[in-house]
């Protein structure tokens, strides 16, 4: 679709150069480790060698005695102030620092002020704690076990390490289509921990002034808003209170979910700067972010799929057992304690599903965050590609064929799905299709043909996923009571420049762009004179952040609404200014004009002067809007992925030749940083599929704490991607967009897993486990008898 | 902790302090000389974002100690920009949507500066392989790659 405006004004579906690029190029970013204030005091912090043990004694003598060293907080004092605990965003809880006992490896058992970095360190080797360990429960099939240990002794009434019982579906019906199935299948599906792993850990200054009471916090979040709801509603008791909490979410060098929870390590630096009144700066190392922040994932799942030998789909049956750790920490809408992995139909028109999940302790880090993800829509959208593929393999179907069979046809849309969710828009058809013809997938299955022939091994796999972001209708998303709404303010000066501010927060999505392109688009202001900020409580109307795809679905709708307010604005402005009524006026972009007599105009920077300087008898002065949207639904973008890979016999090693990404994300608003957001999304999906695990040992160690052994793809393993894009408007948002950043990230894994899958199968291979590594795939190729 | 006196050069200028021998080049740039371009990602030298120029070659100042940078030169982000013009590769990755987040391109943009000096007409591989000690969690290299190309062929032409 062409752009409706001028390059110069650069509206959607231009590829706007970003605005943000110019600081980060210079070097000139900032990010919180960046934050340098007089006085400014670090926190460093002691942490747990064992997953399960109790604490008999904390001895800080020999830590007190380092001159520098200011202090050492432990549990027992924050526990004088109650704020040795806090809720979490499930309404669960989380130790911040632990009065009795620790329940995973690394977690924070004391922190250390300091009047340096490098002191700070030194006190953390200084403080000595006496341990004593405890039985460990790693295995979250063990923990549900009658003799296994409670976990949760803080729990007066609780007798086991089972959190929560969820389904979703009409079990009764699921049953009966199994019943009456020609053909069923079933496969253990084991979606391991993995951590997102931003290049940025997390980390905060906070600044307590004690004689205004305020509170000022710069700090790696995702949401500030939230936070600070949070933190006057934890910490109000100890005299914080919310007009005098400010969060500053400044430069984030990547979030991907990571940096949506509130992590101990945050309120203990709240709590130091609050006691001592000076500025504290907390940064995680990477081994910290590693082991202790939030994961994401472990859900191990048992799926079904029913169907007809002809190949069409009946319905779906998922048992899950979710591992949370020691507490439920994920970021999830309340309601939904599995997040969105009810949205596990699919791309398919399946009569019956039902699903049910039960979330279990463990001695492990806290989380159940999405790793680049709508809340566990990765963990849907691989078990049902996943599936897919088995199915058609065992009725002996084409992949693609399969698919084109079951998908959902364009004219149901509005597909209400056999799980309740309403979906947008969608012609998953037209996407596989384009994504087959830029392949060659006849040709290459001819290929594999000749070389199953021949002793070599190809697999094609093919991923056509559906999303769903955009969290959400008030109707069903909250977090902790607050509504999922998101809200934009926009301010047009007198000289026809514009301010916007938002309640979202870029982790490098760009979004001083796009957003100033979608007011570029409404009003006709080029997107050179529009100023974007976010971030700042203080001055940004209240959001719920940037996470689960949400900003373009909510946040550049609320931007569009406020947009459409002002226009209604100018457009009296400029029937006043040019003497016509305003229904005589018609609007390209950048002026309004008298219908006929495109001579007479009044530009958007005149009408813009005109609200402060000559606006009409009885009209308020001032040109401004802000909106709060509340999405009618969530969005559902689209895709279809195919991966070809080449396995080394010999090696096991996977090598991928192509993988095409048709992506349909609705309208663009940047197809440049659309397709930027593609590369990065299918490169997080490289890695939970091939490279990306972290494993504990039977006492509870974890075996990937750094970069040495979590293996994030690098240039080299990463393929040259290629995309492209249909397009199908969303019906109900604002302006046709959808959501694209996390897109890639869900559907990538499973078309990658299917081609490898698919180039075994013959071997009576059915399924593996993500990640794939080339040991996995040569201890296959040996039991199956494959030599070199 | 007893300290050490160095000299050293950076981004062009002569810098002395006194430090403590344990202090690491990154947090010596970072925070005595406030050149807070460079960045901490990894601390193990696996990410690179922390990857500055040590007499014209690209090293991971995480794991280098200030006190090894003492009689030598050094050149950070912030020493790419030259009389108010963008360098090729600063430049490349404007045109070609080379960062995101912006946390691994100083070190991306320094690796690449010592890369290009030492190979003018790499081929999209050479590339890939000399920006494997630089992680990325945004982009997915592609962008990276052809940032580093416009980069080349504007250097080949005369234009840095």
């Amino acid at each position: 679709m062409a752009p409706k405006t001028s390059p110069e004004i650069g509206g959607m579906g231009h590829s706007v150069k970003r605005k943000e690029d110019p600081r980060f190029l210079r070097g000139l970013g900032n990010y919180v480790d960046d934050v340098n204030l007089p006085g400014m005091l670090y926190l460093d912090i002691v942490r747990s060698p064992y997953a399960h043990a109790t604490i008999k004694n904390i001895d800080i003598s020999k830590a007190m005695a380092i001159p520098g060293v200011l202090a050492v907080i432990t549990g027992k004092d924050l526990e004088k102030y109650n704020l040795h605990w806090m809720p979490t965003l499930m309404s669960d809880t989380q130790m911040v620092l632990p009065v009795e006992k620790v329940m995973y490896q690394a977690q924070e058992v004391a922190a250390v002020l300091a009047t340096d970095r490098y002191i700070a360190a030194d006190g953390v080797e200084a403080v000595e704690v006496d341990y004593e360990p405890l039985p460990v429960v790693v295995d979250p099939k063990k923990a549900l076990l009658p003799d296994a240990p409670v976990l949760r002794t803080d729990k007066k009434d609780k007798k086991d390490n089972h959190i929560w019982h969820w389904e979703w579906g009409n079990r009764e019906a699921t049953d009966q289509l199994f019943n009456d199935a020609e053909v069923t299948v079933k496969e253990d599906i084991y979606i391991p921990r993995i951590h997102v792993s931003s290049i940025e850990t997390c980390g905060c200054v906070a600044s307590f002034d004690k004689v205004r009471g305020k509170l000022t916090v710069w700090m790696t979040t995702q949401a500030p808003h939230a936070i600070r709801t949070v933190f006057a509603l934890v910490a109000g008791h100890v005299g914080l209170s919310e007009e005098k909490i400010q969060i500053i979410s400044p430069d984030i060098g990547g979030g991907f979910g990571g940096k949506v929870p509130v992590y101990p390590g945050y309120v203990i630096a709240v709590a130091a700067s609050v006691l001592t009144g000076k500025p504290v700066k907390w940064i995680e190392d990477r081994m910290e972010n590693l082991q202790a922040d939030s994961f994401a994932r472990d859900y191990h799942i048992t799926a079904e799929l029913a169907g007809k030998k002809d190949g069409t789909l009946t319905a779906i049956r998922i048992k899950t057992i979710a591992d949370h750790g020691y507490t439920d920490a994920a970021a999830n809408p309340s309601k939904f304690p599995a997040g969105l992995f009810h949205v596990c139909t699919g791309s398919y028109d399946l009569k019956a599903a039902h699903v049910e999940v039960d979330g279990v302790y463990t001695n492990k880090p806290p989380g159940g965050i999405a790793y680049r993800c709508s809340f566990r829509v990765t963990e849907a959208v691989h078990t049902i590609e996943r599936m897919a593929d088995v199915m058609a393999h065992e009725i002996g179907m084409d992949a693609a064929e399969f698919r084109m069979k079951n998908f959902i046809k364009p004219e149901q849309f509005p597909y209400k799905s056999a799980l309740d969710w309403e979906y947008d828009s969608g012609n998953y058809a037209a996407a596989l299709q384009l994504a087959m013809d830029t392949v060659g997938y006849a040709d290459l299955r001819k290929e594999q043909l000749e070389k199953r022939a021949r002793g070599e091994l190809m697999g094609i796999g093919i991923s056509s996923f559906t999303e769903i972001v955009g969290a959400g209708p008030s109707k069903h998303f909250d977090i902790l009571g607050i509504k999922m709404f998101d809200s934009a303010e926009i301010r047009v000066h007198p000289t026809g420049k514009v301010i916007a501010r938002f309640g979202t927060k870029s982790q490098g999505q760009g979004h001083e762009t796009t957003y100033a392109q979608v007011i570029a688009e409404e009003l006709g202001f080029p997107v050179d004179s529009v100023l974007v900020e976010e971030g700042d409580t203080d001055t940004a109307p209240y959001g719920l952040g940037t996470y689960a795809s949400r900003s373009t679905p909510v946040a550049a709708a609320a931007c569009a609404i406020a947009c459409r307010k002002i226009k209604d604005k100018a457009r009296k402005i400029a029937a006043y200014l040019l003497e016509a009524h305003e229904d005589d006026l018609d609007w390209e972009p950048g002026k309004f004009f008298v219908k006929g007599s495109p001579d007479r105009a009044k530009t958007i920077q005149e009408i813009s002067l005109a609200a402060y300087t000559n606006h009409p008898p009885g009209m308020e002065a001032g040109l401004e809007a802000v909106n709060y949207y509340d999405p009618p639904n969530l969005t559902y973008p689209f895709g279809s992925y195919i991966c070809v890979v080449d396995i080394d016999k010999g090696t096991g090693e996977i090598k991928i030749r192509r993988f095409v990404a048709i992506d349909d994300c609705g309208n663009i608003i940047n197809p440049m940083i659309v397709k930027g957001q593609i590369h990065g999304g299918l490169t997080m999906g490289l890695g939970p599929a091939l490279y990306e695990e972290i494993q504990y040992d039977e006492s509870g160690n974890i075996l990937q704490g750094s970069f040495m052994n979590y293996l994030l793809p690098t240039a080299v393993e990463t393929p040259n991607w290629e995309t492209a894009n249909t397009v199908t408007p969303s019906p109900h948002h604002p302006l046709g967009a959808k959501g694209v950043g996390e897109s890639a990230t869900v559907g990538a894994p499973a078309a990658i897993v299917n081609a490898v899958v698919d180039a075994l199968w013959h071997l009576g291979v059915r399924h593996i486990d993500i990640p794939i590594t080339s040991a996995k795939v040569w201890k296959l190729l040996r039991e199956a008898g494959v030599r070199d | 902790m007893a300290k050490m006196a160095i000299k050293v050069n950076v981004n062009g200028a002569e810098q002395s302090a006194e430090i403590e021998p344990r202090l690491l080049l990154v947090h010596f740039l970072r925070e005595n000389l406030r050149l807070t371009g460079t960045h901490i990602g990894c601390d193990t030298s696996h990410c690179g974002a922390c990857t500055v120029v040590l007499d014209g070659k690209p090293v991971k100042s995480c794991t280098v100690f200030a006190v090894q940078a003492d009689g030598r030169s050094i050149m950070t982000v912030e020493g790419l920009e030259e009389d108010g013009k963008l360098h090729p590769l600063q430049d490349g990755f404007f045109q070609e949507h080379g960062l995101q987040c912006g946390y691994c391109t100083p070190g991306m943009l320094m690796t690449g500066y010592a890369f290009l000096k030492e190979n003018s007409d790499p081929s999209d591989d050479e590339i890939r392989h000399a920006i494997s000690g630089n992680l990325c969690r945004c982009t997915g290299y592609v962008n990276i790659v052809k940032a580093y190309q416009y980069a080349a062929q504007k250097m080949r032409e005369g234009g840095a």
